[in-house]
């Protein structure tokens, strides 16, 4: 294999790795903060992506406009959601929770089938982003650098504000000990409900950008789940640097095998999941005892 | 009446427990054409009945035992395809050894977590029979499956196909009972009443000395076997195995199907595979979106009001309006 190609993979897996970081990054903070299993979460992602594709189409905002509208609208709603739905299940079993966000999936599925149809959306892609650029080696297609540049911003962006930021602080607090962290005084329903609508909207915002990779229809959330709950499983619950570096071993991991094993390669990266998780319940990335 | 000989009378087998076998056998003569649906609801009871065991009883919350309904699906449709063994019998053994392996083997490893590390493993050991099955196309036939299996006659005797709708019913109404009395058996035991306490108090269970990962791989093995011979029953009724034996939504399903009866009951599999088979049987086709969208507000409400399920819901009607009995 020569050097060109060794880069494109890592390149085309790298862009996939920043959509799933994107997407599961809010997921890893609120399962760290509450504990909650939301099985949802590829819902809002999929709410997101139909929002930022439909807004484009009937109102003609902008791809970057649309993908604000995005992330506000299904923040917006997301926090409905976790006053309305999740709030009473939050002490409550696993099981419960499960199944809230299990049957919170089959009702949005339905719903976007009803309101938009069951076909494929597609995104119209900005000229500014559709092109190649040169990058002296080879010739890469503009988007996924851009997916590329905009994750690791993005990663920088969260870390900051998670690791400098005095809400940074109480989240991790929170994370770490919720109970030491409610003791001082730090109102952690609050702290949750913050997190959730960020969480959400930045799902939503990945449910956009990646619309051109993952593809968007409403099989969206149960086709993905696997993929972001492992996403957040490897990278360790309520770690910013972790998921990212987990979605990117994933994103180039599934592209290579994609190429090379198109049938079921993905065995192998259920196969390592099952072995790293069995060796490391709390994840790669992720502290012991959280 | 004292404690002790309430508690013994508790165990012992009600009049009225017959009466759900009695309804079956009726069902058998006044549906004669509906017998075919008939065999996929008693297919379903059995299913969410070996779920039961693990979550209802024993408390562990999965989201993979597809993989042992797949597991004995394949099992019998890989024999009757590649070696010509189609007995019927001797194939629900083998799909029940074989579900049974998988999951001692699954169980030693992952009960040893909990948790959203649990729930990821059996859905990753899930996924991964599913890739599996996918990938070795030669033997499992891959993304199409294995269409079109016969089976032989039962004992030599009463024709088993998809044509024969009468002797499947039986065949799997038998099958079911006796499945049935081996859980209830299992439950009602010192065993069941161990699984019970580290379902409600893990930390108890530790404290007392009871070997909790020991009595939790077995029942996780019992329950696969159970779900193993169920998905031996669909192949052989259906005549055909496919990838979506093993997929999530056949787990979901199955949990749906319980939780919506009511877990940790016996009774409860019963009561949601006969309201969730005939409300998809009767909405599904014709509206499926609705049905969809129904199914999933009806899980909300059941996870935010109703914990129990239908069952559930009963018994906290017959407490309020009942008297005292309990």
């Amino acid at each position: 294999m020569d050097l060109n190609s060794l880069i494109s993979i890592l390149l085309g897996g790298m862009a996939a790795g920043m959509v799933l970081f994107i997407v599961s990054v809010g997921l890893s903070v609120t399962m760290g903060l509450m504990g909650f299993v939301n099985l949802a979460h590829g819902a809002f992602a999929m709410l997101g992506g139909y929002a930022i594709v439909l807004s484009m189409r009937h109102w003609g905002l902008p791809f970057p406009a649309a993908l604000a509208f995005g992330f506000v609208a299904v923040a917006t709603v997301s926090v409905v959601f976790e006053r309305l739905l999740y709030a009473p299940l939050y002490r409550a079993r696993e099981l419960d929770q499960v199944l809230l966000t299990i049957g919170l999936n089959f009702a949005l599925i339905a719903a976007v089938t009803l309101g938009v149809g069951p076909e494929t959306q597609t995104v119209q892609l900005p000229g500014w982003l559709s092109g190649q650029t040169d990058l002296g080696l080879l010739q890469y297609r503009t988007y996924s650098l851009v997916l590329i540049v905009a994750g690791t911003v993005l990663m920088l962006a969260l870390l900051f504000g998670f690791e400098r930021t005095r809400i940074g602080a109480r989240i991790r607090a929170a994370v770490d000990n919720r109970r030491m962290a409610q003791s001082m005084g730090v109102d952690v329903g609050r702290l949750f409900t913050l997190t959730f609508a960020l969480g959400s909207g930045l799902a939503a915002v990945g449910g956009g950008l990646g619309a051109e990779i993952l593809g968007l229809d409403p099989q969206y959330p149960f086709r993905y789940l696997v993929y972001f709950l492992i996403v957040v499983a490897v990278g360790g619950l309520g770690r910013i640097s972790g998921v990212f570096f987990a979605a990117i071993l994933i994103g180039v991991l599934d592209f290579v095998l994609k190429i090379y094993f198109p049938k079921g390669g993905t065995l192998f990266i259920y196969a390592l999941t099952l072995i790293l998780l069995l060796a490391r319940p709390q994840g790669l990335f992720g502290k012991k005892g959280s | 009446m004292n404690a002790p000989m309430e508690l013994a009378r508790r165990h012992r087998l009600q009049w009225w427990e017959a009466l759900p076998w009695i309804a079956a056998l009726a069902c058998f003569f006044a549906f004669p054409n509906y017998l075919a649906f008939g065999t996929q609801v008693l297919v379903t009871i059995l299913f969410a009945l070996s779920l039961d065991l693990v979550l209802g009883y024993a408390g562990i919350v999965t989201l993979g035992h597809a993989a042992f309904f797949g597991a004995g699906a394949y099992t019998v449709g890989m024999m009757a395809m590649h070696w010509g063994w189609n007995e019927p019998l001797s194939g629900l053994l083998a799909a029940a050894l074989v579900a049974g392996a998988i999951g001692l083997a699954s169980g030693l490893v992952l009960l040893r977590t909990q948790g959203l590390a649990l729930l990821m493993l059996t859905l990753c050991t899930m996924a991964l029979l599913e890739q599996a099955a996918n990938m070795g196309a030669e033997w499992t036939g891959g993304f199409d499956g294995m269409p079109g299996l016969s089976f032989g006659k039962i004992f030599g005797l009463f024709g088993f196909d998809v044509l024969y709708y009468k002797s499947q019913y039986l065949y799997a109404l038998a099958t079911l009972l006796i499945c049935f009395l081996a859980v209830r058996t299992l439950v009602y035991s010192s065993f069941g009443q161990s699984l019970t306490g580290i379902r409600e108090n893990l930390l108890r269970m530790h404290a007392v000395g009871a070997p909790v990962r020991a009595r939790q791989v077995i029942a996780y093995t019992i329950s696969a076997a159970l779900a193993g011979v169920a998905g031996a029953l669909f192949a052989q009724a259906n005549g055909y195995v496919n990838l979506a034996v093993l997929g999530l939504e056949r787990s979901a399903g199955v949990l749906i199907v319980l939780i919506l009866g009511g877990y940790g009951r016996l009774y409860g599999a019963f009561v949601g595979a006969i309201a969730y088979m005939l409300l998809e049987h009767l909405l599904a086709k014709a509206y499926p979106t609705a049905w969809q969208l129904g199914l999933g507000v009806t899980l909300i409400v059941v996870a935010l009001f109703a914990r129990n399920g239908v069952i559930g819901m009963f018994d906290a009607l017959r407490r309020r309006f009942g008297g005292t009995r309990t």
